[in-house]
């Protein structure tokens, strides 16, 4: 695998190619594996326990800390400019529509993400997989499709989690520590953040980054060479490819629904 | 459908993030101030908006009683078409004016409603005439210029 050697670009370009078809493949199959998920709820309930009770800890402890910092820098600013009582309006919606998703989705990709990689990659080692395919079961019904709308499940409610403690976060360095009046900095919070444009783009974006985040993790785990070795690099490309798509669709998110 | 200890834990879950998301529609956003009611709209024209903006308040006395819906430039009298949609609850007489301000120094510009003494009310579709365009700071300090040097340069040593 090099690039440089003209003798090999068209085999390299042509496996490229092939990995992106079949991933592309892959998602059109996760995405109609609806059905069976809905049929049989129990698999995809043990994923949403395994991804979501056990991501809420650090989400939820991440959350706190950012809001605390964003209620510190942002009274910094802030009160330079005479504006603190605005303080609640920038925790809020800098949480709400950017860190909230975004970190989420981040952390998620290093807390759950990794497993699924690991997990399916291991399955495929040990031929599982292929062992579930000879009994004519299909693992990406089985063993894929609940983990991947466990993920989609549980993202939007820990991004909403992870906003509502920043929040509370923020409210605790603002108006328990430094003072700020607790009623100005809820109603210019309350006057400043819309319900659909904010608050509902905010769910859309995390929806998107769960889709986009386990899609990865199962595609790399799918694709892992069968080796210890094959496991750990996927493992490893699972975080640097999820958070570097997390944040490019963070950008073309923000500039689809705030753009005016 | 067998039931296990996991569904205790995942619907716990499941509420905590349902709370979480009400708590940010509710605290955050204030979702039960929001009024759906369409109210009548009123259109007003002026000579400069400004920095409006559409959804900015209409205000009678500092209480909100109206959004700006959408602003519009008309090129026959070559002024901005400003559409207000009031809050049905308040009525104003027809010759209301309109006002552009601005909340504090620096804050967003809304507009303020004067009631006037007619006894009708304004209705939907109505256009209201008496209207002030909002303080550019260029014209102003133009203007300032400009009558100090109508005052001419010696002002000051005229008088000993």
């Amino acid at each position: 695998m090099s690039w440089y050697k003209p003798s090999e670009l068209g085999y390299n370009v042509r496996g490229k190619l092939t990995d992106m078809g079949f991933g592309a493949r892959l998602f059109l199959r996760l995405l109609a594996s609806i059905g069976g998920a809905l049929k049989r709820p129990g698999l995809v309930r043990d994923q949403i326990h395994f991804m979501g009770n056990y991501s809420l800890a650090i989400i939820a402890v991440s959350g706190v800390f950012v809001g605390f910092v964003l209620g510190l820098q942002g009274y910094y600013t802030l009160q330079r400019y005479g504006s603190s009582e605005a303080l609640g309006l920038l925790v809020a919606l800098s949480l709400v529509r950017e860190l909230g998703p975004v970190i989420t989705a981040l952390l998620f990709a290093g807390r759950a993400g990794t497993s699924l990689t690991a997990e399916i990659g291991l399955m495929k080692a040990g031929e599982q997989l292929s062992a579930m395919e000879m009994m004519a079961v299909d693992p990406i019904q089985r063993i894929l499709a609940p983990r991947f709308w466990g993920a989609v499940i549980a993202m939007p409610l820990l991004a909403a989690v992870f906003s509502a403690v920043g929040i509370l976060g923020g409210w605790a360095v603002g108006v328990a520590m430094i003072g700020i009046d607790a009623g100005s900095f809820w109603s210019q919070m309350q006057g400043g953040v819309d319900v659909w444009q904010d608050v509902g783009n905010g769910v859309i974006k995390s929806v998107v980054f769960g889709f986009a985040v386990s899609f990865i993790a199962l595609l790399q785990g799918f694709e892992a060479q069968p080796t210890p070795e094959g496991v750990a690099h996927a493992t490893t490309r699972t975080v640097v490819m999820a958070s570097l798509t997390v944040l490019g669709l963070d950008f073309v998110l923000t500039a689809m629904m705030f753009s005016i | 459908m067998q039931r296990s200890n996991t569904d205790v834990w995942v619907g716990l879950f499941v509420l905590l993030g349902g709370a979480a998301l009400l708590f940010l529609a509710l605290q955050s956003a204030n979702l039960l101030s929001l009024n759906f009611d369409k109210g009548y709209q009123v259109s007003a024209k002026f000579d400069n908006i400004g920095g409006l903006k559409p959804k900015a308040a209409v205000k009678s006395s500092g209480v909100v009683v109206g959004r700006v819906d959408a602003i519009t430039f008309d090129d026959k009298s070559f002024q901005a078409k400003v559409t207000l949609s009031m809050d049905k609850r308040y009525t104003f007489p027809k010759d209301s004016s309109l006002k552009i301000l601005t909340s504090g120094l620096l804050g967003e510009q809304y507009i303020g409603i004067e009631a006037g003494s007619d006894t009708a009310n304004l209705a939907a579709g109505d256009a209201i005439s008496s209207t002030q365009s909002a303080v550019v700071l260029e014209n102003l300090i133009s203007q300032f210029l400009y009558s100090k040097a109508a005052d001419g340069p010696s002002t000051d040593k005229a008088k000993p």
